[in-house]
């Protein structure tokens, strides 16, 4: 079912990390939103990391896993006091783990208005290929 | 030490039962609510997009995260006192033989209106979003900002 109709965005606290391993950096760390779908030719990942600016973002790939890591600077200027707080600002932080059919030299990332398009080609061999029966 | 506070309990002398659950009601009342609320103990609206505002001297910034979308796309308004932020954050339709293995992204229609603390001048209100992030800068009215008054010596 297609989403034709608006609805009306609702409010979210981001999701903060909760991860086993200690957090070598002071600073809060949240899990960006993400779409990952997947067709024939590749699958695309899109990550929701508002605030992370292109040189700040590092996408990762060892061993299979797949790491997001997003910094996000201040964006108070001096001499700001707080007024109303609603949401807070911090690290974006995910793993995900890719499966080997992914072409790892042909990975391809995006950042555009703090959301990032991650592109996953598939290995050739990976992509189903039509094979015509003669009669 | 149980003794005593099993005797000093206030039911004991009580006139109406429902009178003491009426206050623990309240209390269990006041203590949920202490807990629902927002960031850093402010009560927070609860309505998108979520916004920060802060002040310096001269203005008050508002910022809101809206990944995706750009500044023509929002619809923003200034009168008086009141900011009001309205738009539709479209998630662009992918390939429509794409499967999807996780949806967490959303997309739809909002609008929000938060009073500021002083008067604005309209203006010079200055709206940017950069990294999907908005940030809206209201200059404060000359009549809301803060005067140096000298004093004089006689």
């Amino acid at each position: 079912m297609a989403d034709t109709e608006t609805k009306a965005l609702q409010a979210k606290e981001k999701a903060e990390v909760t991860t086993p391993a200690e957090q070598t950096r002071p600073g809060l760390v949240f899990t960006p939103a993400v779409d990952i779908f997947e067709t024939d030719k590749e699958i695309t990942l899109l990550a929701d990391m508002p605030g992370v600016k292109a040189g700040e973002l590092n996408i990762d790939l060892r061993e299979n896993v797949l790491t997001l890591d997003g910094d996000v600077k201040e964006p108070e200027g001096v001499g700001e006091v707080d007024v109303i707080r609603e949401y807070r600002t911090g690290k974006y932080y995910r793993q995900f783990t890719l499966s080997q059919v992914i072409d790892q030299a042909k990975i391809n990332a995006e950042l555009k208005d703090g959301v990032l398009r991650l592109r996953l080609p598939k290995v050739e061999a990976a992509t189903p290929r039509k094979i015509a029966v003669k009669g | 030490m149980l003794w005593r506070r099993t005797t000093d309990w206030p039911t004991w002398g009580w006139t109406s039962p429902f009178e003491e659950l009426e206050r623990m009601r309240r209390q269990m009342d006041w203590l949920t609510g202490s807990l629902s609320r927002g960031v850093f103990g402010q009560l927070a609206a609860g309505v998108f997009p979520l916004m920060n505002v802060t002040e310096d001297k001269d203005n008050y910034y508002v910022r809101a995260e809206l990944p995706g979308l750009k500044a023509n796309e929002l619809d923003i308004s200034v009168t008086g006192d009141t900011l009001s932020i309205s738009g539709e954050r479209k998630l662009p339709a992918e390939d429509e033989k794409a499967q999807y293995h996780r949806r967490e992204r959303e997309a739809g229609r909002f609008s929000r209106i938060v009073s500021l603390p002083a008067q604005i001048d309209a203006g010079k209100v200055e709206a940017r979003c950069t990294d999907g992030v908005l940030t809206v800068t209201l200059p404060k009215a000359e009549a809301a900002k803060p005067k140096q008054i000298a004093v004089k010596a006689s």
